[in-house]
C-alpha cells in the first residue's frame, strides 16, 4: 500500500468519524427499548411524509420554472381558478396522511406511555429522581443509598423512575435510553426506562431552570446485574443522607463532581414531594424496604 | 423616593451591557440631534407621531418591527457566538446570567416586537384599501395601539441600560420567575412591557374585527374579500380571543410577584402546571396570529405574479377558518412530556396533526395558483417559492413532534429550536419581507431595488438553512436548548456552520438597510407613477401611489372576487375609464396626541411598577387616564377635505390611468 492511499485512508476516516461524531450518543443510537421503539417511529414517520414532501418541493419549483411569464410553451389559462377534482385530491393528500399518521401516534402514545412498567422477567430497579440547584438527586429506596450526579442501574433490567423537585421545574432526559420527562416541584412524575447493554450513557436536564442549568449533567452506567449488588453493598460505607446533609446539598451549586451517599432516609422522595423539611431522625432506625414493587403507590401529588 | 432604584441599578461593572448602552444612546442622542437641525419635528409631529392615517400607522409599525429586528438579531448573534467559543473547557464570554437574559430577550423581542407589529403594520397599511374603505373603525383608537405596542418595546429595551432582562426564557416559566427564584427587576421588566403592549394589541384587534365585518365598500360581501383581508379578520379574531389570556396570566404572575399570592408558587397551594396550560393557550394561536396573515401575503403574491386567480379561493377561506378554530386544541402539545396520560397526548397529537390538513391545502393551492399561469420572479415571488420549500420541511419536523413519542425523545432540544425558526422565518419572516417589498411602492411610490431585493432573499434563505439544518441534527444528537455551555466537543462543527448561517442573515440584515438607503436615493428610477406597479388583482391598486389621505375620492362598487382586476380589465377592453363620479367633500378624523401622551404616561407608570415607585405609578396611570378622558372631552372630530380637493386629486389619477388604456405594461 503505498504512503498516499495509507494518509487518505485515515483522512477518510477521520472524516466519517467527524461526520458521526456525537450521533453515537444522541437517539438515533438508543441502548434500550423504549428509545429504540422512539426511534423507530421517528423514522417511519419521517419517511411516510417525505414521499408527500419531496414530491411537492419539486412539483413547486417545476410547475414555477415551467409557467415562467417567458416559456412560450407553457400554455396561459387565466380561468383556471377552480376544480372540484383537484380540491377533492388536495384536501384528500394530507387528510389521508394524517389518518396514517394519526394511528401511529395513538399506539405511540399507548405504548411508550412514560408511566408503564416496561414488559420483562426481571424485576424493575426503583430509583427516586430529585432535581435541585443545579444537580440530580438519585434515591434507591430499596437499596437504602442515594448518588448525586450518578445513575448506575443493571443492564438488562427495568428500571421504574418516580421523579420530583427539590426546586424549579427541569426535565430528566437520557437521550441514548429515550423517553424525557418533567421533574416538577409538588408533583411526581413516573418514568420506565431500560439499558440493555452495559455502558456509560450521558444524562442531562432538558428543561432551562436558571443560572447553572449547563451544569446539570449526569452519568448513566449500565453494569451487569452482579456488579450492580456488589456496587449497591460497597456504596453502604459513603457518608449519610440526612437532614442536615440533604440541607447541605439544596444549595445552589453547578457542575458538581458525581458521589454516593452510603444511606439514604427513605422517606426523602416523599417529603420533598409534599414540601417538607426532613425531621433529623437517624435513616439506620428505618430499614431499607425490602419488598419490591413495579408500582410505587401513587402520592395524592401524583399528577396522574 | 425611588423605590429599588439606585445608582447601581446601571450595569457600571459589566462592559457589554454598558457599551451597548452608550452606543445606542450616542445614536438616539445623534438622531434627535438631526432631527432638531433639519427642523423636521413639526413634520414628524403632524404628520406621523398624532396621525391617524392607519397608512402613516402601519408604516410606522413596520419601522418599530424594523428596529427591533435589528435588536433582536444582535442577540440571536450574540448566541451563537457564545455556544461556539464555549465548547469544552471554554466558558465562553458570557456569563450565565447575561447568557440568560439574552435569550429570553431574542424571543420576546423577536415575537412581541419584531414579528407581531410587522404583521400589524402590514394589516393596517393594506386591509383598509384592500376593502375600498377610507379608514379604520376606530383611528384614534389605532394610533393608541401604536404607541401603546411602542411603549412596550421602549421598557424592554432600557432593561438593558436600567437593571436587567428576565433570565427566565421569553415565556418566564413559573416557579423560576416567581420572586423566590427571580426576585430581580428582569421578570417585572417583561411582565410589565407586555403586558402594556398586550393592550395595544388587543385594541388592535378590536379595531380590525369591527372595521372588516362593519365597514366594507359598497358590494364588498365576505366571499368576495380578498384573502390577505380574511386572514387578518382570522388573525384579529384569534387575538380576541387568545390575547385576554396572555394578560390574566401575568396578571397573576404579577399578584404572586407583587403581593404575595400563590398562583403558581411552590408553596401556599401554587401550581406552575396552571401556567404552562395557560400560556400555551396563548401560546399556539400566537403562532397562527402571525402564520395566518403571512399565508394571506403569500396569497395575494401567487395570484399576483402569476397573472391568475387564487385557486381555491374559498378552500382558502376554509382552510384559513379552520386553523384559527383548531388552533385553540392543540396547547398541550407543548408539554407531551409532562406525564399526562396517553389518551390525553394521544387526542392533543392527533388534533395538531390535523391542522397540517387545511394547511396542506394551501400549499397545494398557491402551487395550482401558478398552474397555468404567467410566473413573474419578482422577489416576492422568489420568497413565495422558498417559503413553499421551507415550510413544508417545516410542517414534517412539526408533525414529527406532534407524535407524542417522537416528542419525548426531541422535546425542548435543538430539534425543537430548529423546528420552530423553520416556520416562524420560513413563513412569517419570509411572509413580511415579501409583503415589504410587495407593498412598499403602494406606500412610497416607487419600488424597492430589485436586484438587491433578490440578494437578501438569498442572504435569507441559504442563512436560514446553515444556521437550522446544523440544529436539527444536534437535536438528534441530544443538544437541548439555551445551553450557555456546551460539554460536547464533537457539536463543535455543527455550531461552527450555524454561526456562518448567522453571518449570512446579518449580511442579509445590513443590505435590507442598505436597500432601503439606495432605494431612496434612486427613486427617481423606479417611480411608480400609476399606482399599480405589479399589475395587481386587488383594491389597493385601484388607488395612486401613495394614496391620498382619503384612499379612494369616491367608494369603489365591488363586483366579483377581484373587485381591481374586473374594473381594470373592462376599462382595457372598453378603452375608457368608468364615468367620472360627482365628487363630495369627505370628511377625515382629525390628527391627535392621545396615543403618544397616553403612552408616555403608559411608559411611565410601567417603568414606576418595575421599579416599586409607588407615586409615580399612581401618577402615570392617572395621567394616561386623564388623557383618555380629555380627548373624550374633545370638539373637533373630523376635518373635511373640499369636493374640489377631491376632484383635483382624483382627476389627477384618471388622467394617468387614462394615458395608460393604449398601452398597459406592468413592470416587470
Amino acid at each position: 500500500m503505498t504512503g498516499f492511499s495509507r494518509h487518505f485512508r485515515h483522512a477518510l476516516a477521520a472524516a466519517a468519524l467527524l461526520a458521526t461524531a456525537g450521533c453515537d450518543r444522541g437517539i438515533l443510537n438508543p441502548v434500550g427499548p423504549v428509545g429504540s421503539a422512539e426511534k423507530m417511529i421517528l423514522i417511519n414517520s419521517t419517511a411516510i411524509m417525505l414521499a408527500i414532501i419531496i414530491p411537492t418541493i419539486l412539483a413547486t419549483i417545476g410547475i414555477a420554472w415551467w409557467f415562467r411569464a417567458g416559456n412560450a410553451r407553457a400554455k396561459y389559462r387565466p380561468e383556471f381558478e377552480y376544480s372540484g377534482a383537484v380540491e377533492l385530491v388536495i384536501w384528500s393528500i394530507p387528510a389521508l396522511t394524517v389518518i396514517l399518521l394519526g394511528g401511529i401516534a395513538w399506539i405511540g402514545s399507548h405504548d411508550l406511555d412514560p408511566a408503564k412498567p416496561l414488559k420483562s422477567s426481571v424485576p424493575p430497579v426503583r430509583v427516586d429522581v430529585v432535581s435541585l440547584d443545579w444537580k440530580w438527586l438519585f434515591i434507591y429506596p430499596d437499596q437504602g443509598i442515594a448518588t448525586v450526579n450518578q445513575l448506575v442501574v443493571p443492564a438488562g433490567a427495568p428500571v421504574s423512575f418516580r421523579l420530583t423537585s427539590g426546586t424549579v421545574w427541569n426535565i430528566f432526559f437520557v437521550p441514548q435510553m429515550g423517553t424525557m420527562i418533567y421533574t416538577m416541584p409538588r408533583m411526581a412524575t413516573r418514568l420506565n426506562l431500560q439499558a440493555d447493554k452495559p455502558g456509560v450513557y450521558e444524562g442531562e436536564s432538558a428543561h432551562f431552570s436558571g443560572d447553572g442549568f449547563p451544569g446539570m449533567r449526569f452519568a448513566v452506567h449500565a453494569v451487569p446485574a452482579q456488579q450492580f449488588a456488589a456496587w449497591a453493598a460497597a456504596a453502604h460505607s459513603g457518608p449519610a443522607l440526612d437532614a442536615a446533609s440533604f440541607e447541605q446539598l439544596q444549595k445552589p451549586s453547578s457542575y458538581v463532581k458525581p458521589f454516593t451517599y452510603g444511606s439514604a432516609d427513605p422517606r426523602l422522595f416523599d417529603y420533598i414531594l409534599a414540601g417538607r423539611t426532613l425531621p433529623p431522625v437517624s435513616p439506620k432506625t428505618t430499614p431499607p424496604a425490602q419488598h419490591v414493587s413495579p408500582q410505587p403507590p401513587a402520592g395524592h401529588n401524583d399528577v396522574r | 423616593m425611588f423605590g429599588r432604584l439606585t445608582w447601581n441599578s446601571v450595569p457600571w461593572n459589566q462592559p457589554i451591557p454598558l457599551i451597548t448602552s452608550l452606543v445606542v444612546l450616542a445614536a438616539i442622542v445623534a438622531v434627535l440631534v438631526w432631527i432638531t437641525i433639519n427642523k423636521w419635528w413639526p413634520y414628524l409631529w403632524n404628520e406621523w407621531i398624532t396621525s391617524t392615517d392607519h397608512k402613516r400607522i402601519g408604516v410606522m409599525y413596520i419601522v418599530l418591527a424594523l428596529v427591533m429586528l435589528v435588536r433582536g438579531f444582535a442577540d440571536a448573534l450574540m448566541m451563537r457566538a457564545q455556544q461556539t467559543i464555549a465548547v469544552g473547557a471554554s466558558q465562553g464570554y458570557l456569563p450565565p446570567e447575561h447568557y440568560d437574559q439574552i435569550f429570553s430577550a431574542h424571543g420576546t423581542i423577536m415575537i412581541f416586537f419584531m414579528a407581531m407589529p410587522f404583521i400589524i403594520g402590514l394589516i393596517n397599511f393594506v386591509v383598509p384599501l384592500q376593502l375600498g374603505v377610507r379608514d379604520v373603525a376606530f383611528p384614534t383608537m389605532n394610533n393608541v395601539s401604536f404607541w401603546l405596542t411602542a411603549s412596550g418595546a421602549l421598557l424592554v429595551n432600557l432593561s438593558l441600560f436600567i437593571g436587567e432582562f428576565a433570565r427566565t426564557g421569553w415565556l418566564a416559566f413559573p416557579p423560576l420567575s416567581e420572586k423566590q427564584f427571580s426576585p430581580g427587576v428582569g421578570v417585572d421588566y417583561y411582565l410589565v412591557a407586555l403586558q402594556i403592549a398586550g393592550v395595544g394589541t388587543v385594541l388592535t384587534a378590536v379595531n380590525f374585527v369591527t372595521t372588516i365585518l362593519k365597514i366594507r365598500a359598497p358590494g364588498m360581501s365576505y366571499m368576495r374579500m380578498p384573502i390577505f383581508t380574511w386572514t387578518a379578520l382570522a388573525a384579529s379574531l384569534l387575538i380576541l380571543a387568545a390575547f385576554p389570556v396572555l394578560t390574566a396570566t401575568y396578571a397573576e404572575l404579577m399578584l404572586d410577584r407583587y403581593l404575595g399570592f400563590h398562583f403558581f408558587t411552590n408553596d401556599g397551594g401554587g401550581n406552575s402546571m396552571l401556567y404552562m396550560n395557560l400560556i400555551w393557550v396563548w401560546g399556539h394561536p400566537e403562532v397562527y396570529i402571525l402564520a395566518l396573515p403571512a399565508f394571506g401575503i403569500y396569497s395575494e403574491i401567487a395570484a399576483t405574479f402569476s397573472g391568475k386567480p387564487l385557486f381555491g379561493y374559498r378552500s382558502m377561506v376554509f382552510a384559513t377558518l379552520g386553523i384559527c378554530i383548531i388552533s385553540f386544541m392543540v396547547w398541550l402539545h407543548h408539554f407531551f412530556t409532562m406525564g399526562a396520560g396517553a389518551d390525553v397526548n394521544a387526542v392533543f397529537g392527533i388534533a395538531s396533526m390535523i391542522i397540517a390538513v387545511p394547511t396542506g391545502v394551501k400549499i397545494f393551492n398557491w402551487m395550482f395558483t401558478m398552474y397555468g399561469g404567467r410566473v413573474r420572479f419578482t422577489t416576492p415571488m422568489y420568497y413565495l417559492i422558498g417559503f413553499m420549500i421551507t415550510f413544508v420541511l417545516g410542517g414534517l419536523t412539526g408533525v414529527l413532534l406532534a407524535i407524542p413519542p417522537v416528542d419525548f425523545i426531541v422535546h425542548n432540544s435543538l430539534f425543537l429550536v430548529a423546528h420552530f425558526h423553520n416556520v416562524i422565518i420560513g413563513a412569517v419572516v419570509f411572509g413580511v419581507m415579501a409583503g415589504y417589498t410587495y407593498w412598499f411602492p403602494k406606500a412610497f411610490g416607487f419600488t424597492l431595488d430589485e436586484r438587491l431585493g433578490k440578494i437578501i432573499f438569498w442572504c435569507w434563505f441559504i442563512g436560514f438553512y446553515l444556521a437550522w439544518f446544523p440544529e436539527y441534527a444536534l437535536g438528534f444528537m441530544g443538544a437541548t436548548r439555551r445551553l450557555q455551555h456546551i460539554a460536547d466537543p464533537s457539536w463543535q462543527p455543527y455550531l461552527d456552520v450555524a454561526m456562518v448561517g448567522a453571518v449570512v442573515i446579518l449580511a442579509g440584515i445590513v443590505l435590507t438597510v442598505w436597500q432601503l438607503i439606495y432605494s431612496i436615493r434612486t427613486r427617481d428610477r423606479r417611480l411608480d407613477l400609476t399606482g399599480d406597479p405589479w399589475d395587481g388583482r386587488t383594491l389597493e391598486w385601484l388607488t395612486l401611489s401613495p394614496p391620498p389621505h382619503f384612499n379612494f375620492a369616491v367608494l369603489p362598487d365591488v363586483h366579483g372576487e377581484e373587485a381591481y382586476w374586473t374594473r381594470k380589465q373592462t376599462a382595457l377592453r372598453e378603452e375608457r375609464l368608468i364615468e367620472e363620479p360627482r365628487f363630495e367633500p369627505i370628511e377625515m378624523p382629525v390628527n391627535t396626541p392621545t396615543g403618544v401622551i397616553c403612552a408616555f404616561f403608559a411608559s411611565l407608570c410601567g417603568f414606576a411598577v418595575i421599579w416599586y415607585i409607588w407615586w409615580l405609578a399612581i401618577l402615570g396611570l392617572i395621567g394616561a387616564f386623564a388623557v383618555l378622558v380629555w380627548y373624550a372631552w374633545r370638539d373637533e372630530h373630523e376635518h373635511i377635505i373640499p369636493a374640489e380637493e377631491v376632484a383635483r386629486l382624483e382627476r389627477e389619477r384618471r388622467r394617468i390611468r387614462s394615458e395608460l388604456l393604449g398601452d398597459w405594461k406592468p413592470v416587470t
